[in-house]
């Protein structure tokens, strides 16, 4: 049933995904990639550079067009209510529970020990997008866009969507 | 993003005041998945009710994923040009440098928090289970979770020892 694989493959990710928005990406490619094949590696980081350039967080924006492009506008549904209907009802149902733990050194510890098992994931997704780009581009553009990349991002802060656009035209002028 | 909201709720609207807007944002960090989402259908309930929790989330939701529809619904239907293809095989090395670099943000945060050497140990052993024995990375972070919970209350111990010594003194 598809509309249950949608629901499990953003519900595990999303009811895991402490540390920081971000932690929840290779959590969401290891089910849409690797579980459950529904995506290529090369169609996931489109998604995932998209995604990037635009607004709101990464795991809505993922979530409802992952399950658009898997089941329609149904699977949309199925897939952005995973994402946030578990924990929005935990926090409306326990809301003086959870007043109590807010400041708890326990929940504090749940963000910080999680971020080692975040980082190798992150690493590892890295890792398997550079063997993607080497595959279908080669070495020699993967390293110059990379390199483009790496400068522009950590070295001058320009904002995500132009270093996408670079990457696209990048590809469209030399690699088509 | 969050003091985009504060300015809309707090200052603007006026639904709630300084201190239960952040002890909403706490709230919400105490529990998985992205906090806008969360702190918009909160917000939103606690303004209007069950109604007012769905308009807010489709606000925050429902545009940016409509946006990302159509363009990469544009996107693939020119898919068999070939400098469409470039484009994708060209997005990917610049993917490729955001996860890194979230990579280093993650490894800085874990460093500031954990220190280098319990970093490296629990990322290895992550890496370990998760790609050399093929357990699922959801159940590793559950079993994290789970013992973070479990840890005895550090706060607790200290008002233990300050006890103790109070009597043995």
């Amino acid at each position: 049933m598809i509309y249950w694989q949608l629901f499990l493959a953003f519900f595990v990710p999303n009811i895991v995904g402490y540390g920081g928005g971000p932690a929840i990406i290779p959590l969401i490619e290891n089910e849409v990639v690797g579980n459950y094949g529904w995506m290529t590696h090369q169609v996931f980081a489109e998604t995932l550079a998209l995604g990037n350039a635009l607004p709101s967080p990464i795991a809505t924006k993922m979530a409802g067009y992952i399950g658009y492009d898997v089941a329609g506008a149904s699977g949309a549904m199925v897939a952005v209510l995973a994402t946030v209907g578990p924990s929005l009802l935990l926090m409306l149902a326990a809301l003086g529970t959870l007043y109590r733990y807010r400041n708890s050194i326990k929940v504090k510890s749940m963000s910080q020990w999680v971020r080692p098992v975040v980082m190798v994931l992150m690493a590892y997704l890295t890792w398997s997008f550079l063997r993607e780009g080497m595959a279908s581009s080669g070495l020699i553009h993967t390293l110059i866009i990379g390199a483009v990349a790496f400068g522009l991002l950590l070295k001058t802060r320009v904002h995500p969507a132009l270093v996408v656009c670079f990457g696209l035209g990048y590809g469209a002028l030399l690699l088509g | 993003m969050i003091p985009l909201v504060h300015q809309e709720v707090v200052k603007r609207h006026e639904w709630m005041d300084d201190d239960a807007f952040a002890d909403v944002l706490a709230i919400g960090n105490t529990l998985p998945g992205p906090i806008a989402s969360k702190m918009a259908g909160y917000i939103g309930f606690r303004v209007a009710g069950t109604f007012g929790a769905i308009i807010a989330l489709i606000a925050v939701i429902v545009p940016v994923i409509f946006a990302m529809i159509a363009l990469l619904g544009i996107y693939s239907r020119y898919g068999d040009q070939r400098w469409v293809q470039g484009m994708g095989q060209g997005i990917v090395p610049v993917v490729m440098v955001m996860m890194a670099q979230l990579t280093l943000d993650f490894f800085n945060k874990s460093r500031a928090g954990l220190g280098i050497i319990a970093t490296l140990i629990m990322g290895v052993i992550a890496g370990g289970l998760i790609y050399g024995l093929g357990i699922h990375p959801g159940l590793v972070i559950g079993a994290i979770l789970v013992a973070a919970l479990l840890r005895p209350d550090p706060d607790a111990k200290r008002r233990r020892a300050d006890v103790n010594k109070e009597t043995t003194r």
